[in-house]
This record gives structure tokens, sequence and C-alpha cells, in this order.
């Protein structure tokens, strides 16, 4: 196999993103660039951007500290600080316990909705992108059409013509009616045709296919690892959509067993006009489904940012 | 099967589920678009039957006053909500890429942080600082003497507006740096011996070499103005102003749903699509021209 004419195109893709990792390291160019900065400019934007933080971390400060009050004090102590009791705890374990148990399960829903389905859609994207990039075939522009008009389409406005469809299949408030659509992911499909377009060199699928690799073959054991950041950054994006995802549920379940958590804590918020103790199990509930993927985003940052640049900068 | 099967035995999930659950629906909806269903009977007991509707849907839809007025509202909302957003992000981009910043990692982090938060999650959040008695934000104002009503008819649409900007600056800022990134270092280098300050490093050699990342931001945001729905929504039980026609895409929702309408639900569906088409097509095309000229 032609390992050097890998390097080759390789490096050459690599080179933006080498930059921009020096770049984030904060030294080099940008560095020299500023070395004759006065010190006041720098506490000036400082300051400007940690004024911007705070902003952004006000509705995360105040879920942490109200969720550790008793009802009472939500409404009779300042939200910017602790009430008169400490009871995290006990409103954690009144949020694990109500009807139930039916907020670990929504957690457990919202969790397979995301999981299986941005596994599923990732690796059904970057086949049919891996297809399109590395293959000639007739219709296969008329495929690139169809899937980027498919793209503009906004997402909401198939929801509804979706149920209808499956309300005649019979498979309305079932996991199959969210788990189906989600499998989809038009964005991953462009993200990996750019890529492995990029990634996969034609030489050494040439020398898989004279060593009798078979063409599938090809696709999982050659061209899959080299396309390991694109599948990265679909399956991420894909999980943070279907977690994320509002309406698509809301058309398609009844059943509140088969909620994901958004859908379950807006049930519970909508119930705190009635009954104030929903106060209390929806801000422990927000504070609980905040919380792990908050340190998703924050662990996988820098995936982020390699696939955003992928993305963005394919001009 | 080298070049004949391969690729399509590789396309085949993808295309059965992209077809099955976007380009069937899609048809259908404006097959929907154009039937109209009629009850038979007094109260409907004679059973129902659809029949060709011709465009009296779509004549429904844009003479709705309110359907219209949702319209009118997202456009508001689109030049400004939109504009400050993209006046934010692409500031703070260019402020964290300075190098004048410290920290530019932590804060980074903590501008992206919101787009992890789920748009309901994040709606519940501000709605609780929304709410007066329970918000530290209000009474901090009425301390101040200022009097605000976050969820007062007038106000509404600028406290979803803020939620909207909270969620989303961070993730458009990322976009908008990684393109920053990858601005050739000699082009500052040079800017630095002919003596240019930053500000007119940033306005002569930045800002019009991330127009491609600006360009792609502006026409997500626009799509996902006309896709509004989430935040509203839920906000609607708390807001006297939020009617269930608020946003097209509520209006489209209530039709299906409440009215059981459903062939004015997807003529207004089809309406938001075909507009969501249009305007990103004329942002590439504004942006083009822009180009050529410059």
């Amino acid at each position: 196999m032609s390992t050097a004419e890998i390097d080759t195109t390789t490096t050459g893709r690599r080179k933006p993103l080498g930059n921009a990792a020096k770049a984030a390291r904060g030294d080099g160019r940008a560095g020299a660039r500023d070395a004759g900065r006065k010190p006041t400019t720098t506490i000036i934007v400082t300051a400007l951007l940690a004024i911007v933080a705070l902003y952004f971390l006000v509705p995360v400060y105040w879920v942490v500290i109200n969720a550790t009050k008793s009802t009472e004090d939500l409404f009779g102590t300042s939200g910017f600080w602790f009430g008169e009791n400490f009871q995290l705890l006990e409103n954690m374990r009144a949020v694990l316990d109500a009807n139930g148990g039916i907020f670990p399960r929504w957690g457990l829903n919202s969790l397979l909705y995301a999981g299986v389905g941005s596994v599923l859609a990732t690796y059904f994207a970057t086949a049919a992108g891996y297809a399109l990039a590395k293959y000639r075939f007739r219709g296969r522009n008329f495929v690139y059409a169809l899937v980027l008009g498919g793209v503009l389409v906004p997402g909401t406005a198939v929801a509804l013509p979706l149920f209808f469809l499956f309300s005649s299949m019979g498979i309305t408030n079932t996991y199959w009616s969210v788990l189906i659509p989600s499998l989809v992911s038009p964005f991953g499909l462009f993200l990996a045709s750019i890529y492995a377009s990029a990634a996969v060199p034609e030489e050494m699928l040439e020398a898989g296919r004279i060593d009798g690799v078979g063409e599938l073959g090809l696709f999982h054991r050659l061209a899959l690892p080299q396309l390991t950041p694109a599948l990265v950054t679909i399956l991420l994006f894909q999980f943070v959509a279907i977690w994320n995802n509002y309406m698509l549920p809301l058309v398609m379940l009844a059943d509140e067993k088969l909620y994901p958590i958004t859908l379950g804590l807006d049930n519970w918020r909508a119930q705190t006009d009635r009954l104030p103790e929903f106060y209390q199990l929806t801000i422990g509930g927000a504070l609980l489904s905040v919380i792990p993927l908050a340190i998703l985003i924050l662990v996988l940052q820098r995936f982020w940012r390699g696939g955003l640049t992928e993305g963005s900068v394919k001009g | 099967m080298r070049s004949r099967t391969a690729p399509w035995v590789l396309l085949a999930p993808f295309l059965v589920l992209f077809i099955g659950t976007m380009i069937i629906p899609i048809i259908m909806a404006i097959g929907y678009s154009f039937t109209r269903v009629e009850r038979s009977g007094l109260l409907g007991e004679g059973g129902t039957k659809s029949v060709f509707a011709g465009l009296d849907n779509y004549l429904a839809a844009l003479t709705n006053a309110n359907f219209i007025e949702s319209i009118g509202r997202m456009i508001l909302f689109g030049v400004v909500q939109v504009t400050v957003m993209i006046v934010a992000a692409t500031i703070l981009a260019l402020l964290l890429e300075s190098a004048s910043a410290k920290w530019p990692g932590f804060f980074r982090a903590t501008y992206f942080l919101p787009y992890g938060i789920p748009g309901v999650i994040a709606t519940i959040l501000w709605s609780f600082l929304y709410i007066p008695g329970l918000s530290p934000i209000v009474d901090v104002l009425a301390v101040v003497g200022i009097d605000v009503d976050f969820l007062g008819p007038s106000m509404v649409l600028w406290s979803i507006a803020n939620i909207v900007t909270w969620t989303y600056t961070g993730y458009n800022m990322l976009i908008i740096i990684a393109q920053l990134k990858s601005i050739p270092g000699e082009l500052y280098e040079a800017a630095k011996i002919d003596g240019a300050t930053s500000f007119r490093v940033a306005m002569a050699i930045q800002l019009p070499l991330i127009r491609p990342a600006l360009m792609l931001t502006i026409i997500f945001s626009i799509i996902g103005t006309l896709q509004l729905f989430a935040e509203p929504r839920l906000l609607q039980t708390m807001s006297a102003g939020i009617t269930s026609e608020y946003t097209p895409n509520m209006s489209a929702y209530a039709f299906a749903f409440q009215y059981n309408d459903i062939g004015m639900a997807a003529a207004q569906s089809v309406i938001i699509a075909l507009a969501a088409f249009l305007l990103s097509a004329v942002a590439l095309g504004v942006s083009n021209w822009t180009e050529k000229r410059s």
C-alpha cells in the first residue's frame, strides 16, 4: 500500500487544523502579533468577557442554588443565594421517587432515543456519504440534490405529515415513532462525503481491491478508520439534536411512560400553577438533566471545534 | 459488484429512511394542502371524504389574519434577534481570538455551554427567571426602580428572543472562530508591518475573510427563526401575550391538532418550508452578489 501518498494527502488536509491547534494554545502568531499590547487592554477585554460569561451562567447558577431550597424558601428568599434550609438531597430524592420513579424512566428514554438513534444515524449517514464521495454512478447528483432539498425543509414542517403517516401504520405512541425519524442525518451525510473525499485516498481503495477485499469490506475495514473524526462529530451533533427534540415526541407520544426528559419536565412545569410543589420537582429535574450534558459539552469541546472546522471551511 | 451495485448498497439504509421520513411526508403535506375534508350528515356521523380543494387552503392561509400576523412577528423577531446574535457572536469571536483576553479556553467553553442545554429546559429555566416573586432579576430591577413584566404582551417576544440568543450565540461564535483560525498567519504579519491597528485588522482582514461562516450562521438562524415553536409554546401557559397561533409553526400545529383542519395545517407547513427555502436562496444570492462586487 502506498503509505507515502496517504501521508501527503493527510498532512495536506490537516494543515489548517494544525494552525488552529497552535493558535488555540495561545502562542505563536497571535502572541507575537500582540507582543506590544498594553496590560490595560487585557484587563478591559477580560472584564468585558467576564461580564458576558455571567449572562451565560446566570440560569445555570440559579438552578443550582434553587435546587437546594424548600418551596417556602424558593419564594421567600433571594433567588441569588441559598435559603434557610439546605435540602438538596431531599429534593433530588423527591425528583427520583415522584410518580413511582417516572423521572429516571424519562432519562433512560432520552438515552435510548439519543443513544441508539445517533449511533445508527451516524453509521447510515457515513456509509451513504462515503458512497457519494467515492463512486461515480448514475443518479449520484440526483441523490445529492434530493438530500439538499430535504435539509432546507424545516423539520417541524415534516413532523405533522409524519404523524399521519405513522398513524396510518399504527406506530404512533410507540418508541419507534420517535426513534425511526431520528435515524436520518442529512447533515451527517454531507459532512461524511466532504470528509471522505479528502481523507480516504483512491490509492488505498485500489490497493484493497487488488488484495481481493470486497466493496463493503473496503468501507468497513479501510475507510471507516480514516473517517473517525467525522464520525465523532456527526455522532455528537445527532445526539444533541435528538436529546433536544421537542416537537417530534410532542406530536407522536401520548403515553407519559415513553416521554423523553424534555417532554416530561414540561409536563411537570405545566402543573406548577395548581400545585406549587411541582416547582421544586421541575427545578430538581432540570438540574439533574443539565449536569450530564454540561459535562459532555465541556469534555468534548475539542471535538466540536474540529467538526465545526470541517463543516464550515469547506469552501 | 464493483461500481454498479456497491454504492446503492451503501446508500440504501439512509435513502430508505430519508425517503420514508422526509420525502413521503413532504409529498403527503403537499397532497393534504390541496384537499378539503367534507363531513356528511349534520354532525359528521355520515363519515368523511377528501375532495380536491385547489388553492382554497392556500388562499385561506394567506388571508388568515392570525397567520399573517405570526409571519410579520417572526420577521420582526428575525431582523432584531438574528442581527443581535450574529453581531455578538462575531465580536466575542474576535475578542477571544485577539489574544488580549486571559483564559480564552474558559470563556469559550462557558459561552458554548447553553448549546448543550435543550431548548425546552433553557426555556423552563429562563421562565423561572421571568416570573415575578420567583425571579431574582425582577427583584433586583425593582430595587433600582425598573418595573419590567417579562411575560407581558409587549415584552414577551423579546423574552423569547433572549432565550434563543442565550442558547445559540456560543454555537455561532464557535463556527466563526473556526473560520478565523483558518486565516493564514502571513496576512497578520503583513498588516503588522504596515502598522495596522487591531481594529483595522478586524475590519480589513478578518471580517471579509469570515464571510462564508457568517453567511452559514445567518442562514441557519433564519431557518431557525421560521421554525420557532418550543420556546413560545412553553411560555404560552405563563403569558397572556402568547396566543396558540403566535408563530407560523404554532399556527400549523394548532390547525392540525386542535382545530382538526389538516388541509389548512398542511398549506401553512408548505408556506413555511417555501419561505425558508426562498430566504436561504436570497441570502446566498446577496452574499454572492456582494462578493462579486467587492
